[in-house]
């Protein structure tokens, strides 16, 4: 269990974490998410003593990392990648961790087998990819076979098969009744680890939810519609007490729709469909509208959050729709409004 | 809180694993076996000291050789000062040495990791201090005490040394430069930038002696007299017997004045190490 309490980080002027506080339980995976300069490394560090924090506290299991004994068998952490010294071998640089802790020489070569650089393990760590780098950040966190394991960024640099691989090894690891605490920006990613979220923007706590309850809040189904008589559709479904929002490449959307009765209708009156489907908005999209606020370092361009415009403006828009920054993201705001059912 | 959902293996009840190792206070020893690890295990230490070596033993026998063959007297100059100059270049070595056992973590990231494995600054600060400073001793008073047999069996032309002038010239000299390394290594932890450091510590061996040469003014000659006096060169001079003046620190003099400026250095280095991000 980490406890964190009101805790502050300030650079100068600039307040990198604001008055943070929430708890990460043991048995589940927490994801924390946050744009990039959202302050989940610095929070980290905090975690691990690395920085002090300007105000607040964290505890693990109610102590200091400070006054732990023996730290690496509370919390391995993966902070990143290129936290070993590059002319040492994984070995060694393995085993001078493990012998600060009086951890037995033995876990070096399992953890090794674990991560799999068995057959790399007397090479020196500067030959390494980025993706043998993170595998043996992750062998330094298992090393002292611990309670909690901080994992910042672990699927960077890793190939599919490593992603998948560190998937089921942290839900492996939070089934032993272990603590973890994984940060990331994707929201997709964390979509398939996480049990619990903690979100943050700009330092300021967003959300801390389940994941299964944001998905229920965030995720907007919606049911799309394309016909050349969309006119005539747009009639009918406004007879019918229907509400429609048109995008911009010209389809129809129609919130929450169910879309056996929009088929039967669209039949009844004879109106011909190039379309017909239903559709989920992405997590990835929840995750943008939460934080659009909050994001640090903006790609400027005219697009973004902005409000939405106005429907009869986007005709013949559709190129620019394409030009906008992720796939999809307009038409999931234009109907923001309207979350009338059919 | 809401948490209605939670992936539990069933039956495990919250938050009960713990590490099967045993866990005891850490302590000083293990921090000592962890850094003892870590100097033997990167090319840089075999370098300087292999380095450190040969200039020691390499400058110290070709005086002895060339003394002999030039055939000329010594006279009052003792015996083992033909040692001196290889102590001298071999003292940027340890230098080296001292600095990278420290900032080379900060170069490359280890210090994160390290700090995480041992919260306490303090038993890692000492730790590094400690296995650095007995290496260097045992290399450099290995060396010295070769050279001392080796220019005594082949010079004849001086007055073999006593004991006193002995020791002083191996345990006293290997003193003198290891705890040059641990200014070094204080100095690395607060710079907490290699280059940067050894550059810093080369200038305080040298500045002094260079900035004395230009002192020529009249009014400036007690400046340049201290600055001649308690530069190290010449405070390393002193263990040999050959100090440039009559009125500088004799002695062991020269070990005490050097170890007080280390004792502060560490001070303030783990002061920095206590309160800064790392």
């Amino acid at each position: 269990m980490i406890e964190l309490a009101g805790l502050t980080k300030r650079f100068g002027s600039k307040t990198a974490v604001d008055d943070l506080s929430f708890q990460v339980r043991p048995g589940v995976v927490t994801g924390f998410l946050g744009p990039n300069g959202a302050g989940k490394s610095t929070t980290m560090r905090m975690m691990l003593d690395l920085d002090n924090p300007t105000s607040g506290s964290v505890r693990i299991d109610g102590r200091h990392y400070r006054d732990l004994d023996e730290p690496l068998k509370y919390i391995g952490a993966l902070l990143d990648a290129k936290s070993m010294h590059g002319g040492r071998s994984a070995y060694n640089n393995l085993l001078c961790l493990a012998q600060s802790n009086r951890i037995p020489e033995r876990r070096v070569a399992e953890v090794l087998d674990t991560v799999g650089l068995t057959a790399v393990a007397k090479k020196k760590s500067k030959g390494f990819s980025l993706g043998m780098g993170q595998r043996l950040g992750i062998a330094s966190a298992l090393l002292g076979d611990p309670e909690i394991l901080m994992f910042d960024e672990p699927v960077n640099g890793l190939d599919p098969e490593g992603i998948h691989w560190i998937r089921n090894l942290m839900k492996a690891l939070a089934a032993e009744g272990r603590t973890i605490f994984v940060s990331s920006h994707l929201m997709s990613e964390m979509a398939l680890t996480a049990d619990h979220l903690i979100v943050i923007g700009q330092g300021r706590l967003l959300a801390d939810t389940s994941m299964a309850d944001f998905i229920r809040q965030n995720s907007r189904s919606f049911v799309r519609l394309r016909s050349p008589q969309w006119e005539h559709l747009l009639d009918v479904l406004a007879r019918n007490g229907i509400t429609v929002t048109q995008t911009a490449d010209g389809a129809l959307e129609v919130d929450n729709g169910r879309i056996e009765r929009l088929g039967e209708l669209a039949a009844q009156h004879q109106i011909v469909l190039h379309e017909l489907s239903g559709q989920q908005a992405s997590l990835e999209e929840a995750f943008m509208q939460m934080t659009a606020g909050s994001v640090e370092y903006h790609a400027h361009s005219d697009t973004g959050h902005g409000p939405p415009p106005a429907p009869a403006a986007n005709w013949g828009e559709s190129y620019r729709a394409k030009a906008q920054g992720p796939a999809g993201n307009v038409t999931a705001e234009r109907s923001a409004s309207d979350g009338e059912g059919v | 809180m809401t948490t209605p959902y939670q992936q539990q293996a069933p039956g495990a009840p919250l938050g009960t694993y713990t590490s099967p190792i045993p866990v005891r206070p850490a302590s000083l020893g293990d921090a000592l076996a962890s850094e003892w690890t870590k100097i033997r295990s990167v090319r840089s230490t075999m370098w300087t000291l292999g380095v450190l070596i040969l200039l020691v033993l390499g400058i110290g026998l070709l005086a002895a050789v060339a003394v002999n063959a030039s055939d000329a007297h010594m006279g009052d100059t003792p015996l083992l000062s033909l040692g001196f100059y290889g102590v001298l270049l071999g003292s940027i070595c340890v230098i080296t040495l001292g600095v990278l056992t420290i900032a080379s973590e900060y170069g490359t990231g280890m210090i994160r990791t390290t700090l995480t494995a041992c919260p306490s600054r303090a038993r890692i600060l000492a730790a590094k201090s400690v296995v650095f400073f007995l290496l260097s001793f045992v290399i450099v008073t290995l060396c010295t005490g070769l050279v001392a047999m080796l220019q005594m069996g082949m010079v004849s032309s001086a007055e073999q040394p006593t004991g006193s002038q002995l020791f002083k010239a191996t345990i006293g000299v290997s003193l003198y430069v290891s705890t040059l390394g641990l200014l070094s290594l204080a100095v690395g932890a607060l710079i907490r930038h290699s280059a940067g450091a050894i550059t810093v510590m080369i200038g305080v061996v040298l500045l002094p002696l260079v900035l004395a040469l230009f002192m020529f003014a009249p009014s400036l000659e007690g400046v340049r007299q201290a600055l001649f006096e308690y530069s190290i060169p010449s405070q390393l001079a002193v263990f040999y017997g050959s100090s440039v003046s009559d009125s500088g620190p004799t002695g062991w003099t020269p070990l005490l004045i050097l170890g007080a400026v280390t004792a502060a250095a560490l001070g303030g280095a783990f002061a920095a190490l206590n309160s800064r991000d790392v």
